[in-house]
């Protein structure tokens, strides 16, 4: 009887464990049935057309590949490309950062107007967005003889894809950066003041390290979609080959004129590109949870 | 430092926070500011600091007005009621902060920066704690990390806002006395808001009663505890017994009961409600002149002191008596004793005069 007391007491105490483990997991079955729905899923929506690209990229040999991305008119399309995001993205991160301390740390009238306008590029369809600058300072447009009088070309030039890829990715940073902000709220600001700091002192002894995952996250996004831009852009260059075609529009035309290796050769390489930024955006997310 | 608030008021919106303060406090005193939340008590402090600007009024430091200056430039040690350290700095650089942004001209050299960093952690004990990161302290070692970084610039004036608030009572406890102490070897005007009025009583040199953003009294802890000047402070410190009644010819009746009250204006037929401390209730074996008849109900036998709780038998009310264990083993009183209660120190306020 005294022997058995003890494992009297051990067998509830295990039944005990198992079942709040048991409470919390599904049978097996239904673990496995839905994982396998999952992995389906990203595998024919994703994973097989981003190999597909480069099958077919590959389809008539590397030299046709490497002809490709290396014709004049590609090599002008992933600089002009490259020339953007090197505008567009730092303005963004200089609108987004000021966008959001504004709105987080100050109270005004107007605020949540300001906080609608700032998400507009959201909700507005980039063509709409080309348009817009199309109306401003296209030749028929606003400003359009004031331009022309001044030689200063706008539309169907770098200014003009510069402008439309910025309204495009204007959000990516101020909303990366708003809730975050908010969250933090200003005492330590405040903290910082009282200690005898100027205000840019402050922004840059405390603000900014305690937003630099968030903005570099922010700046991540925006960065993608500056590259990727279709839409907006499309309507404001005028597509003229090897001046103002951006790699998107460079792939629309080759695959226009059956050239599909090319465009997809070209495709490749914006999905590499696509790919380096998910793995930065994972470092960047591993590095910011784990300080 | 001296400071002189001078009719300060400060409105959020329709919410009016501050209305018409003045205080004087001479240079070297530990102020607390006292008061329910929604008062005004972190307002003011802040607009001491200049984080929030009055409305209306003006503040001086040694006769000087700092109304319009920058806080930057005001030279005040602000204690947050958080800590609001900076997250991604060390202790070390959290305490050094104020010293390495001052300008070129005027900072210290690094050595010194780092003498006068250890020299203020090992003043609060936390020498072994540089090289930590706020997240990795706990509450009490951050608000004296707090405390020390608002040293470091040498403040004039030092203002803390709820600094013990969320600590754990005995850390709360040691820690308002360690203040106490540092206030006595610095000697830094400081001023510090609470709610918890036992912690204004037992640190402040003064206590400035706030309500609804107005101040209700001002004096020192014996004072504002002993003669408060309206029943909200008598409320507000400590525990008080009610007796409702009629002020009429210098006494305050109610049915049979009556007691003299000396210090009664003119008034007559007016109701009346009188306020005793549960301390100066005396409980009496016999009826006398000015005592009420009570029924023992409960009684707390914890700690040197017995609290007991009395229920009136005249009408369906309740008072609370305080007694030393001596003097309750001299009256030997039990649960469902026939007594009766004397209040000694009535102060008694006509309603009118407060009600708004």
């Amino acid at each position: 009887m005294e022997h058995s007391t003890p494992i009297e007491q051990t067998v509830p105490n295990k039944g005990a464990s198992t079942n709040k483990h048991a409470a919390l997991q599904e049978p097996r079955f239904v673990r496995y049935t839905l994982t396998f729905i999952a992995l389906a899923f990203l595998l024919f929506f994703i994973v097989l057309p981003l190999v597909s690209i480069f099958i077919t990229a590959f389809q008539k040999g590397a030299q046709v590949y490497f002809d490709s991305i290396t014709h004049p008119d590609a090599l002008s399309a992933i600089k002009l490309t490259l020339t953007v995001v090197a505008i567009a993205v730092p303005l963004n991160a200089i609108f987004g950062v000021m966008a959001a301390w504004v709105l987080t740390k100050f109270n005004f009238r107007g605020k949540n107007l300001l906080l609608t306008i700032v998400d507009l590029p959201f909700a507005v369809s980039p063509v709409i967005a080309g348009l817009v600058f199309v109306l401003l300072f296209g030749a028929q447009g606003l400003f359009g003889e004031w331009l022309f009088a001044n030689d200063i070309k706008i539309i169907f030039a770098l200014p003009g894809i510069v402008l439309a890829t910025i309204f495009v990715t204007l959000p990516f940073v101020a909303r990366e950066l708003i809730p975050l902000m908010q969250a933090q709220g200003t005492t330590e600001e405040e903290a910082s003041i009282s200690l005898g700091a100027s205000g840019f002192k402050t922004f840059w002894h405390v603000t900014l390290p305690n937003i630099k995952w968030g903005l570099f996250y922010g700046l991540i996004l925006c960065n993608a979609r500056a590259i990727g831009e279709f839409g907006a852009v499309s309507v404001v260059s005028g597509h003229i080959r090897g001046m103002t075609n951006t790699m998107p529009l460079h792939i629309e035309i080759l695959y226009n004129e059956y050239q599909f290796a090319a465009a997809f050769a070209v495709a490749s390489l914006m999905s590499v590109l696509a790919i380096i930024t998910l793995v930065i955006k994972d470092i960047v997310d591993w590095k910011s949870k784990s300080v | 430092m001296s400071i002189q608030i001078q009719n300060v008021s400060k409105r959020f919106g329709t919410f009016q926070a501050l209305q018409d303060i003045s205080i004087d406090i001479q240079s070297g005193e530990l102020i607390a500011l006292l008061g329910p939340s929604g008062s005004g008590k972190t307002s003011l402090l802040r607009v001491i600091a200049g984080l929030e600007t009055s409305d209306v009024g003006e503040i001086f430091f040694d006769g000087q007005s700092i109304t319009n200056h920058h806080p930057k430039e005001r030279n005040v040690g602000f204690v947050f009621q958080h800590y609001a350290l900076f997250r991604h700095m060390t202790v070390f650089e959290n305490v050094a902060y104020g010293l390495r942004v001052r300008p070129r001209k005027t900072r210290p050299s690094k050595a010194e920066i780092e003498a006068k960093v250890m020299e203020l952690l090992r003043l609060v004990k936390l020498e072994n704690f540089a090289d930590r990161y706020p997240t990795q302290l706990s509450g009490g070692q951050r608000q004296r990390v707090a405390l020390a970084r608002a040293l470091a610039v040498e403040p004039k004036v030092l203002l803390l806002d709820e600094p013990f608030g969320a600590l754990d009572a005995k850390v709360r406890k040691e820690l308002r006395r360690w203040l106490r102490k540092l206030h006595d070897d610095f000697h830094i005007t400081s001023i510090f808001v609470t709610h918890d009025q036992e912690e204004a009583l037992d640190v402040a040199d003064r206590i400035v009663v706030m309500n609804n953003g107005k101040i209700e009294q001002i004096g020192s802890p014996d004072e504002v505890y002993t003669h408060p000047n309206s029943p909200f402070v008598y409320d507000f410190l400590g525990n008080v017994n009610l007796f409702k009644g009629r002020l009429h010819n210098g006494k305050l009746t109610h049915g049979e009961f009556a007691i003299d009250v000396p210090d009664s204006h003119a008034h007559t037929q007016d109701d009346a409600v009188g306020y005793v401390r549960p301390h100066d209730t005396q409980i009496e074996k016999t009826a006398v002149t000015g005592t009420v008849p009570v029924t023992v109900s409960h009684i707390h036998l914890l700690g040197p002191i017995v609290q007991i709780e009395l229920r009136r038998e005249d009408m369906d009310e309740f008072l609370e008596a305080e007694l030393s264990k001596e003097h309750f083993h001299v009256l030997q009183l039990n649960v469902g004793d026939h007594v009766f209660v004397r209040p000694k120190q009535l102060k008694v306020f006509i309603p009118e005069d407060f009600s708004i």
